[in-house]
């Protein structure tokens, strides 16, 4: 009985140990993610609180002149260009992405995994700074002689951050596709089809709601990116009337004006209330993610 | 009574592993034929290779002939997709297109060419009650195929695979992952689908193979034993391995 205790003993205390690291653990990611939520949301709803400012003339006010009298502070040009890259990125990046992570996966199984898989992954850790400094010095060059206008603006943007996308998309595309039961596959090629019928009609159709995963992970990327938009950018704050002409996102206007305004000023608070606008636009992200994950699984 | 496959001498290699040694063998048109064997003896293999469905292996090499009406099908001009639509399969698991019950069984006819609503209608229909499926689902046409029992789901594989009109009809153990009045239906029904079809079926349940099947034959470690009609071989087998096997001495 003595023995048998003295057996049992420590391994309790390590059944506690690790019970209460991993709780401390969570306790503490719990606790950084709710205050950030709070800073965020308290310092970005403080710019409501200033006389003649209210939420609907921020979201969709055309002029952003913090520094003016009187001040203006007109968000719409932001939510525009962080909303038009992303989505154009999307759509330069999804069928690209989904295309090479089909043949990775249906055409050329063995070289895919084997070669292209790492490529890709290695797009994914390239700096962000990288992808806006080539975007700086080939892609806008490129734009500006070839399309009227100063290369700048939401067309670079886009491209730029569409190789920046194409990891995140190509890599949940190939681990849908792969996973994708065999026995449907063969079902198909039994009744005769070929093998782009088959992808047509039942591996994309079957894939599509983690497909789309794959895509709202990218936009959602894409829209909380910041310097290498910002670098391509051009930074003016309005809409513009091409693709080619110099605008702004909220991440952009962000990183290049925080630096210059006072903690508690109505500048400062108003980049406050656009990082609020970008965090909750990421959990509306999160949550069609979840929605569609769900989807799939039935 | 005409052949429909005769096979010459066929080897299969996976890289390096012979699977199949020289298996000759003819199957009779509008019949039952078992194959039986223990897990492992190049059954499944073989039936494989009757509708080319290894060809997505890239290690296999098949060596020899099989001839599916007086043709080779491993000839080079062969045309595989059109070889499978008069090959049909139905495999172990059932596996339905996460679609519904009709687009299960319009899948076919479609891929080979673009009939009107009203011929698929008709081609549905047909190939639901040629599995003895139309009564059970008629009214449930356009639910999901995932919503119907596993037995239901088999059958509604076999009326897909009806649907594009086959000679032939390969059965990879279809019953053996079904219950036992599940199993009985297909059994009913392989009876009846032989007036047309020749099938060909591969089981790891003895009493099956008597039970419904007019030739069988008998796989050990890659090779044919022995081949003979149903009741012949499992009264007076010729090959002592092939009386071990279906007294249950080993397998």
């Amino acid at each position: 009985m003595q023995d048998k205790q003295r057996v049992v003993k420590p391994h309790i205390a390590e059944e506690w140990v690790g019970k209460i690291y991993t709780l401390l653990c969570i306790f503490f990611l719990i606790v950084t993610i709710f205050s950030m939520v709070y800073f965020v949301a308290s310092k970005g709803i403080s710019t409501f609180f200033l006389p003649n400012v209210n939420l609907l003339d921020f979201l969709t006010g055309l002029k952003w002149a913090p520094e003016g009298s009187p001040p203006a502070f007109g968000a719409l040009p932001f939510i525009v260009g962080s909303f038009t890259t992303s989505i154009l990125a999307a759509l330069i990046a999804a069928p690209l992405g989904i295309c090479a992570a089909i043949f990775m996966t249906e055409i050329m199984p063995g070289v895919g995994r084997r070669y292209l898989q790492p490529v890709i992954e290695l797009l994914a850790g390239i700096p962000s700074v990288v992808y806006g400094f080539i975007g700086l010095s080939v892609l806008v060059p490129f734009l500006r002689d070839v399309f009227p206008g100063q290369g700048i603006g939401i067309a670079a943007g886009a491209m730029v951050l569409s190789i920046m996308i194409l990891p995140t998309i190509t890599t949940i595309a190939a681990d849908a596709l792969a996973g994708l039961s065999h026995s449907l596959k063969e079902g198909s090629y039994a009744l005769g089809a070929t093998r782009w019928q088959t992808i047509y009609r039942i591996i994309l159709p079957t894939t599509l709601p983690a497909l789309l995963t794959g895509v709202v992970l990218g936009i959602s990327r894409a829209f909380g990116e910041a310097l290498a938009v910002q670098m391509v950018i051009g930074n003016a704050p309005h809409i513009p009337k091409s693709l080619f002409e110099s605008t702004s996102t909220l991440t952009s206007v962000i990183t290049l004006s925080m630096g210059n305004t006072v903690s508690g000023s109505p500048h400062n608070s108003a980049l406050w209330s656009l990082a609020l606008i970008l965090m909750s636009m990421t959990f509306v992200f999160v949550f069609i993610v979840r929605w569609l994950e769900r989807r799939s699984k039935v | 009574m005409t052949t429909k496959f005769e096979v010459n001498e066929l080897q299969l290699h996976y890289g390096e592993f012979h699977a199949l040694k020289q298996i000759s063998l003819s199957i009779p048109e509008r019949s039952v034929n078992a194959l039986i064997g223990p897990s492992g003896c190049g059954k499944s293999t073989f039936l494989r290779t009757l509708n080319r469905m290894n060809d997505m292996i890239s290690s296999v090499r098949v060596d020899g002939e099989i001839k599916l009406s007086g043709t080779n099908i491993y000839d080079t001009g062969m045309d595989v997709e059109e070889l499978r639509k008069r090959v049909g399969m139905v495999f172990q698991q059932p596996n339905p297109f996460p679609k519904s019950i009709y687009e299960n069984v319009a899948f076919g006819p479609r891929l080979h060419r673009k009939p009107g609503r009203k011929e698929l209608d008709e081609i549905v229909e047909k190939s639901l009650r040629g599995a003895s499926l139309w009564d059970e689902v008629k009214d449930d046409l356009h639910k999901s195929a995932l919503g119907l029992s596993g037995g239901q789901q088999q059958r509604l594989c076999i009326a897909r695979a009806l649907a594009v009109n086959p000679e032939v009809l390969l059965m990879d153990e279809s019953t053996s992952a079904l219950d036992p009045i599940s199993t009985l239906k297909i059994e009913e029904l392989i009876q009846e689908l032989k007036k047309d079809y020749t099938i060909v079926m591969v089981t790891h349940n003895m009493h099956q193979a008597a039970r419904v099947s007019d030739y069988t034959t008998f796989f050990l470690n890659g090779e044919v034993i022995e081949s003979s009609p149903t009741e012949k071989l499992f009264s007076t087998p010729v090959d002592h391995r092939t009386e071990q096997y279906i007294t249950g001495r080993f397998g």
